[in-house]
């Protein structure tokens, strides 16, 4: 998720309701409501938010975010627990209500361990005062001859011990202290947060029994397949149930309408059956005619077309400092180069399906979703049943990266199921799947730069043109297009007093929203390509080059959101040069070997790679290792930040080695793993990682391992083979001796 | 429909089920054993493994007919607790992330320590290039495929319902 969406958590805390969330995504009104709500939100009690406690001192704490497999689900409770001073293999976590008055559930942006470090510190240690409290009373002793351990609360010469387990029914009747006045723990003292800490979920990911969206099952459940346009925007215009009904298990078939706002669901026809292959043959039989829409003859051809004009002309100023096109056009060498991004699915290894049952006056959801409030606003608008009677189950799910934030999906499944009265699984094929994702954006890029005698930059010009996902999401008297567009190609690192960035997008029909680092997936390329090409350009070696035009120390400002963390380039450094170092940066290689580095900062994480390649004489490329450097602040659970930089590095390089959407005629070209191949085991390099010890605020973990591996692997095939890829993904023709 | 019988880690249920339905829907909708997972429908994933008489299956291509009296495991089969050495070594080496292809790559190495009881990185890629993970744990499978078969005191694996 963009760094923008993201900041929608600080956004909610300091903008009104009109303003900074209304910008974030295509639920004007429930995240303005959402806003509001955050900034009202009474003092919870954590005793009936976060933490319970049995007489027999059991603890249960919840977790309000989003499991998708980034560990959240141990990362959150162990920082409850550490500040409660709790046991932590006495703990059992759970999973939160829907319940936007308390939590703030959004998972996205790389953001959840960041966003809810203090406050989750803050319930932990507003729960441990509370017990102490209830002993002091109890003892007649002020709370400052009291402590804990793990559980108890301690007093006095004999050590007189009452348990949290004894006291929690006093203390959770005790006033709530000030959140922004309770102690919290010395982290050098911390014994839970910094220790690679085994995950809660791998037992039940290992033996079959985690329920994912698609497991659940309720009494009464019927099972639902869509059969939806081809085309973006299109609907049925009529079509012929016979064949479908007669497929043995079908109960009934009910179209739906397309819901624009919010979700942007394409509608369709839904075969409602007692399983789910009946509903998949039900769904093959049924005679639709289509009418395809105004969106049916985009295609990829025609888009090119559109950015080729587009790349030609000034866009949309996001930068300007000095003069960049007049220090271009006086410099004496030039460079010039222009980078294709294509379309790209999430290819969540579960697809997406939501289970829903509308009742008269209430409605109970279970939904595989980053955003459970946003499913239960969704519910509400096709329903009409009102949010206090909507209950949403958050359930695990089988990935996320960013496609399950959306709520087409959900409002699918509310609206079959009102229609038809019951309960109702709707789940998608592969082939809805890949066909109906919001795609990560097609991008083309130009970059020129000047360099001086000395190889400093004089000049550096960068024009983005994209296919926009607020323009496709926001009406057009509101819509800023460049918002999750540009990233960190708007405050790079290198120093350039001429620095300029400019934007445009064609309009366009295609669906796109944030995929596994959204704006920086594309400008994490283009600029670590870009420098790249200008180190060879003057013969110096990458990381040298690199560490020479980034200068002197200073603080990087985000100007696109100022209340993000300043790039502080000698944290940007320190990644560079550990990754180099660590990878044995500027040893000899083979022929037909080589090694690449890219570094890049997103959503407050720093994170450099080497990439190293080998490449066949036919140009078939291997990627040998990646070796990692990764400063992401203080560390709550350090196998796990190794864990998310190798998912993050295998996604990236999936999408560089394969990933390409294509359309034609509206509709998308791909439809399974056949044509649509991501990577598998032989293809995976090695890959080491290094966490620079940092006791900065947590920043997040989820996405910024995504944008450096591109540029390193295509930096690495330029070292081995003298050939620069351009364009992804990597082509094998592009890279033959 | 007809009726077919399935043995499903060691249990035999008799079902009314349209022949040519996959192995895959009878599993997790008539038999409520959602452990066997849908990903592709087109056996290019890997998430559907199964064991049918200790051959690692493809559930989502295979009939229920074609499955019908022959022995089938899954993930829930594998073990009661979790004790299954390649069980224990994917917690040992934290591979799970979202899990969702996990029971199909478990599935999976089972049928390749039974036949290579010390499989060589090569023989582990060649085995596993089946399945897919999104979340990217290639690394902890292999190191977990390996860290099963040193803790296995048998040459053999022998797999639950097997015959």
């Amino acid at each position: 998720m963009s760094s923008s969406a993201r900041l929608d958590r600080r956004a909610f805390l300091k903008s009104t309701a009109a303003g900074g969330a209304a910008l974030v995504v295509g639920f004007h009104f429930p995240l303005a409501a959402l806003a509001q709500q955050s900034q009202q939100r009474p003092p919870v009690n954590p005793f009936n938010a976060w933490v319970r406690i049995t007489p027999s001192g059991d603890v249960t704490l919840t977790m309000a975010k989003s499991e998708m497999g980034q560990g959240v689900m141990t990362a959150l409770p162990m920082i409850l627990a550490e500040e409660l001073d709790v046991e932590w293999s006495r703990v059992r976590i759970e999973q939160a209500r829907t319940d936007p008055q308390t939590y703030s559930h959004g998972t996205g942006g790389s953001g959840s361990v960041a966003g809810s470090y203090l406050p989750l510190r803050k319930a932990g240690a507003a729960a441990r005062a509370m017990l102490v409290t209830a002993a002091a009373q109890n003892w007649n002793v002020d709370v400052s001859a009291c402590r804990t351990e793990k559980g108890k609360v301690i007093h006095g010469p004999r050590n007189t011990v009452l348990t949290y387990g004894e006291l929690v029914e006093a203390a959770s009747k005790l006033p709530i202290p000030d959140l922004n006045k309770v102690t919290l723990k010395n982290p050098a003292d911390f014994t839970i947060i910094g220790k690679s800490t085994p995950r809660r979920d791998t037992p039940l990911k290992t033996n079959g029994a985690a329920i994912f969206g698609l497991d659940v099952r309720v009494p009464g459940m019927l099972y639902a397949v869509i059969a939806r346009c081809p085309t973006f925007g299109g609907r049925a215009k009529s079509f012929n149930a016979d064949k479908a009904r007669a497929v043995p298990g079908v109960k009934d078939v009910v179209q739906i309408d397309a819901i624009a706002a919010g979700a942007n669901s394409a509608g369709g026809v839904a075969v409602v059956a007692e399983n789910t292959w009946a509903a998949m043959q039900g769904r093959d039989a049924l005679q639709i005619e289509w009418d395809l829409g105004p969106h049916a003859s985009e295609s990829s051809e025609l888009l090119s077309q559109k950015f080729a004009e587009l790349i030609a002309k000034p866009g949309t100023v996001i930068r300007n400092d000095g003069d960049a096109e007049g220090a271009l056009a006086s410099a004496t060498t030039k460079f010039e180069a222009t980078y294709d991004l294509p379309l790209l699915a999430h290819a969540t290894m579960e697809p997406m399906n939501c289970t829903v049952d509308v009742r008269a006056d209430s409605a109970e959801a279970w939904v595989p979703t980053q955003g459970p409030d946003w499913a239960m606003f969704a519910i509400a608008q096709v329903t009409k049943v009102p949010r206090e009677k909507i209950n949403v189950h958050t359930t695990l799910m089988g990935g996320g990266f960013g496609r399950r934030y959306q709520a087409d999906f959900v409002v699918e499944a509310a609206q079959v199921s009102k229609a038809i009265g019951k309960p109702v699984q709707v789940v998608w094929t592969r082939e809805d799947d890949m066909q109906h994702d919001f795609y990560r954006q097609a991008t083309r890029q130009s970059l020129a730069a000047a360099l001086d005698d000395s190889g400093k930059l004089v000049a550096w010009r960068h024009r983005i043109v994209s296919t926009s996902i607020r323009a496709f999401w926001d009406p057009p008297d509101r819509a800023k297009p460049a918002q999750q567009e540009i990233g960190s190609a708007a405050f790079i690192p290198y120093n350039a007093p001429n620095y300029r960035v400019e934007y445009s997008n064609p309009p366009s029909g295609i669906p796109v929203a944030w995929w596994r680092s959204v704006e920086d997936s594309m400008s994490g390329f283009t600029v670590e390509s870009f420098v790249d090409e200008l180190a060879h350009a003057a013969k110096q070696d990458p990381v040298e080059f690199r560490l020479k035009l980034i200068g002197e120390q200073r603080k990087v400002p985000n100007v696109l959101w100022p209340e993000a963390h300043a790039l502080d380039t000698s944290r940007h450094v320190a990644v560079i040069k550990l990754a180099a170092q660590k990878s044995g940066w500027g040893s000899a290689m083979p022929a037909r070997r080589g090694r690449g580095i890219a570094a890049t900062y997103a959503f407050d994480t720093y994170v450099a790679q080497v990439a190293e390649v080998s490449v066949a004489g036919d140009g078939k490329v291997r990627v040998d290792r990646i070796v990692c450097a990764v400063d992401c602040g203080r560390v709550i659970n350090p196998d796990q930040v190794k864990a998310q930089m190798e998912s993050a590095i295998i996604y990236a390089l999936s999408a560089a080695l394969h990933g390409e959407i294509t359309i034609a005629n509206g509709a998308v070209q791909q439809s399974n793993f056949n044509d649509y191949e991501v990577l598998r085991m032989p293809e995976a390099p090695k890959i080491e990682v290094f966490i620079v010890p940092s006791e900065a605020d947590p920043s997040g973990m989820g996405e910024p391992g995504v944008p450096p591996t591109a540029p390193a692997v295509a930096n690495a095939l330029f070292a081995a083979t003298g050939k620069r890829v351009r364009r992804l993904p990597i082509r094998t023709a592009d890279l033959s001796a | 429909m007809a009726e077919v019988s399935l043995i499903v880690n060691g249990s035999k249920h008799v079902l009314d089920l349209q022949p040519g339905m996959p192995l895959l829907w009878a599993l997790r909708d008539s038999l409520n054993l959602t452990g066997t997972k849908y990903g592709c429908g087109v056996s290019l994933c890997g998430a559907c493994t199964v064991l049918i008489d200790g051959k690692p299956t493809r559930s989502c291509i295979t009939t229920v007919a074609d499955a019908a009296d022959k022995h089938i495991t899954t993930i829930e089969g594998l073990s009661k607790d979790n004790s299954h050495p390649l069980q224990q070594a994917w917690i040992a080496e934290e591979v799970p992330q979202c899990g969702y292809c996990q029971s199909g790559q478990i599935l999976a190495a089972a049928a390749l320590l039974s036949e290579h009881p010390k499989p060589s990185d090569a023989e582990i890629d060649e085995a596993m290039s089946g399945n897919i993970c999104r979340c990217g744990t290639y690394q902890r499978i292999r190191a977990a495929i390996h860290r099963a078969a040193a803790a296995s005191k048998t040459t053999r694996v022998v797999l639950d319902g097997g015959s």
